[in-house]
């Protein structure tokens, strides 16, 4: 096989193996369940995992920067109890609170980035410390109970619609378009490439690593309130374990979609198709009643699966 | 025109914790002036120009350019004066196509704010690419690229920042002769618009083909600063090295053909070598000669069991032995010391002794225990035997200059006492001195029986250092030549297949 050739089906794999897999997920549902394919599951799985995909989207950027955010099932937990409270115990405006929420959720991912630019913090170790400070604002803000009576204004983000489309699809879809752009037209989003692929060397060109840095962990924290706030409407109340666990979901649907673990790989489209995966593994397996603790030795299994399609078309692609 | 010179860097010192760096050196760069600075590693060299790129800031003196005293914080503040500086490593980010790599930080903006306008991005850098005879892509990743390309994509770089001065840290190192003279060509031609050069080599031939002034940097000072029309190559090594040396290029004893102790008959692997054979004798050493990507590396590779042969033979003192995986290649006595000695040679962070005896370790260990007193023991011994310059076994690797980093690594395959010694590029960005001792160091283990094959770009090294010399070319053997009779020009010729006779750099 030339090497042009090679080439080009390694790189057709690495883009396709998430792709495939999504296929041969729906293949296979469709055929071991009746219910799989009905137009009102398809729906269901686009809207249940609306904060997954919000949440990955900003993880991808922190990843594809050779960064890592920890933090974000806690900052969801928090914005969504937060926003919550603040309508429910003191009556705030529902969009007031919702924007205070947002806020809160990029100020906890711009401290995130404050300790790894100005305290040269390793960002698993900001984040981790973050996820734990986070969750215990929580606890203590919910007072371990959950949170409810937000309101029909609240709740519509995740179960209204908008004409005939369901609210929370099309967050995402914006989400998903809004950031893609930033990546692949924006100067900022090169930057976050660039510091992925070489940070030293992005200095040296002149490229703002700090400002790039703060800012994306920013709007990683920023999403991942979003997120927050789209599961706490979805389940009418913001419980306090809300989001556990949401990171690592995230982290999956990045690296199931082509977004390296070492930075300046991949891209927004994969995230997407991978977190569409993830959710339409987990329906397929609720629908197929396989209870929840084998369901995520399942997923473990497909994770390492992609992955290691992914790692053999890239030693094929060096040759 | 003003008659100040460009730069002026004058009584720059620069200390770091127990090490005087550089002490009050001078340095003038004209308009249009190719000032080479040379020097031993850890002269002083990247210190001085990291001041001048405004990453370090001096303990005193001042830097003056077009005669008004500047401060630099940072390369962006250095950039904006117009100083430039292509590195040493590569710094290219390999994900990125060409077009992003040479315009990053400085992307022309699109029609609306933070965004950018890709077309004339990939319109600008296909301009500065052909303004060096460049046939690559911009929209092509980096990654895609052979290492001398990417090299010529950095000169586009820092072409197209516009700069009045450039400083080239080793731009050739991974440069084929031809295109070594290309980037020369447009080297002089920036010189003719009035561009400065700032340009660091341990390649003394270049230093002389290309500059208009020299200047040595020895132990943090400016030893001095002439006219290359005033000096002589030995001159400049007298003044780098601070002592009389005798020859770069010292012949080991009139080597006693030993018996054949490596024969190979007709390897060959897809896509890397074809056809492939030779003897190597004990005792000898056999140069290995040909471009960038000749296939040279790969044949080392191949005969190190990294990525095995498709078919043909392999013979130790005999025997015909199959090599499929490195751990083969080490059991039958065969050694590699690779091209780049940081990424597949060292473990940077580890200790010298550790480094030495690694090979070793899983027969030293008794119920997988280390006797660390045995192991310095013979980490000792090869730190004397090779002459390796380290303040302790417990010195970190990363600490030691390229020389030692060199020997310690051939000191880990000389505890395995291998009969077949492969080194590639052995003296790659190694300064004068410790290239010296290499050499030497090779002519012993040689005297000792080891044969040895070098991979070398460096023709001068080849034809100084080998006993004899093959020459690669698309994978395949194509001449076999004797140093002492043989030219720069008869190899580059066999090298690039052309009647044509190459360059040679003079």
């Amino acid at each position: 096989m030339t090497v042009a050739r090679r080439n080009a089906l390694a790189t057709g794999l690495r883009r396709g193996t998430v792709i495939l897999v999504l296929l041969a997920l729906v293949i296979f549902f469709s055929l071991t369940s009746d219910r799989f394919l009905q137009g009102r599951n398809l729906v269901n799985i686009a809207v249940q995992n609306a904060h997954v995909i919000v949440v990955a989207v900003g993880m991808t950027m922190v990843m594809l920067m050779g960064g890592i955010d920890l933090s974000v099932g806690s900052v969801a937990a928090l914005a969504g109890a937060i926003s919550a409270g603040l309508i429910a115990r003191d009556g705030w405006a529902v969009g007031t609170a919702m924007a205070a929420g947002l806020a809160l959720g990029f100020i906890a991912g711009l401290t995130n980035g404050v300790l790894i630019v100005y305290g040269k913090l390793p960002p698993f170790v900001a984040t981790l410390a973050m996820l734990g400070v986070a969750r215990g604002f929580t606890l203590v803000y919910t007072e371990g109970r959950p949170i409810s009576g937000m309101g029909d204004a609240y709740t519509f983000w995740s179960r209204g619609e908008i004409g005939p489309i369901p609210a929370p699809l099309v967050v995402w879809v914006v989400i998903v378009a809004l950031v893609w752009l930033l990546l692949t037209r924006t100067r900022f989003g090169l930057h976050i490439y660039a510091i992925g692929g070489n940070e030293e060397t992005a200095r040296l060109a002149g490229v703002p690593v700090n400002r790039v840095k703060l800012l994306t962990f920013g709007l990683s924290g920023f999403l991942a309130a979003l997120a927050g706030i789209l599961l706490t409407a979805r389940v009418f109340s913001a419980q306090p374990q809300a989001g556990a666990g949401l990171e690592l979901d995230a982290i999956a649907a990045s690296v199931l979609g082509g977004v390296s673990l070492f930075g300046g790989v991949g891209g927004i489209p994969g995230t997407a198709v991978g977190a569409l995966l993830v959710g339409t593994l987990g329906n397929g397996m609720n629908l197929l009643r396989v209870a929840s603790y084998p369901q995520q030795v399942i997923q473990g299994a497909v994770l390492v699966m992609a992955v290691a399609v992914d790692m053999y078309a890239k030693r094929l692609e060096r040759g | 025109m003003s008659t100040q010179p460009l730069l002026h860097m004058t009584h720059i010192s620069k200390s770091f914790p127990g090490v005087q760096a550089l002490s009050g050196v001078e340095l003038t760069v004209e308009r249009g002036e190719i000032l080479a600075l040379v020097g031993e590693n850890g002269a002083g060299k990247s210190t001085l120009m990291r001041i001048l790129n405004g990453v370090f800031a001096p303990d005193s003196g001042q830097i003056l350019w077009n005669g008004q005293p500047v401060t630099l914080h940072s390369p962006h503040d250095a950039q904006r004066l117009g100083i430039s500086m292509i590195h040493q490593e590569l710094a290219l980010i390999p994900y990125l196509d060409v077009g992003k790599n040479i315009y990053l930080g400085r992307e022309p903006t699109g029609s609306l704010p933070g965004t950018i306008n890709w077309s004339k991005l990939y319109a600008q850098a296909r301009q500065q690419l052909d303004c060096l005879g460049l046939d690559i892509d911009p929209r092509r990743q980096v990654r895609f690229l052979p290492l001398a390309q990417q090299q010529m994509v950095e000169v586009a770089k820092a072409l197209s920042l516009d700069a009045r001065l450039i400083v080239m840290d080793e731009p050739t190192s991974s440069l084929t002769e031809r295109e070594v003279e290309t980037l020369f060509q447009q080297i002089r031609a920036l010189r003719a618009q009035g561009v400065s050069v700032i340009y660091i080599s341990h390649r003394l031939e270049e230093v002389f083909a290309i500059a208009d002034r020299v200047a040595v940097l020895r132990d943090g000072s400016l030893v001095g600063c002439k006219p290359v029309a005033d000096l002589t190559p030995e001159q400049v090594i007298r003044m780098m090295v601070g002592r009389e040396l005798s020859q770069v290029y010292e012949k080991g004893d009139e080597a006693s053909a030993g018996d054949v102790v490596l024969a190979v008959e007709h390897l060959s692997r897809e896509g890397a070598i074809q056809d492939v054979t030779f003897r190597l004798h004990a005792g000898e050493i056999l140069g290995v000669a040909g471009l960038v990507g000749a296939g040279r590396t790969e044949l080392a590779e191949t005969l190190f069991g990294v990525h095995p042969a498709t078919s043909g033979t392999i013979r130790l003192n005999g025997q015909e032995v199959t090599i499929q995986r490195p751990a083969q290649a080490i059991r039958s006595g065969i050694a590699l010391v690779p091209e780049d000695r940081k990424a597949a040679g060292l473990f940077l962070r580890m200790n010298v002794a550790t480094n030495i005896v690694m090979a070793l370790f899983g027969r030293l260990a008794r119920w997988g225990i280390i006797p660390w007193a045995r192991v310095e023991q013979i980490a000792g011994d090869f730190v004397e035997r090779l002459d390796i310059r380290t303040p302790s076994l417990q010195q970190r690797v990363r600490n030691l200059s390229g020389g030692n980093q060199q020997k310690v690594v051939i000191a880990r395959w000389l505890t395995l006492e291998p009969e077949v010694l492969i080194l590639d590029e052995p003296t790659r960005g190694i300064d004068v001195g410790a290239k010296a001792e290499i050499y030497r160091l090779m002519h012993q283990l040689a005297g000792r029986g080891v044969g040895i094959l070098m991979i070398s770009s460096e023709l001068p090294e080849i034809l100084g250092v080998s006993d004899r010399v093959l020459v690669m070319r698309e994978g395949r053997l194509v001449g076999e030549f004797d140093p002492r009779t043989a030219t720069q020009d008869d190899l580059m010729s066999a090298a690039t297949g052309s009647g044509d006779s190459g360059r040679n750099g003079q």
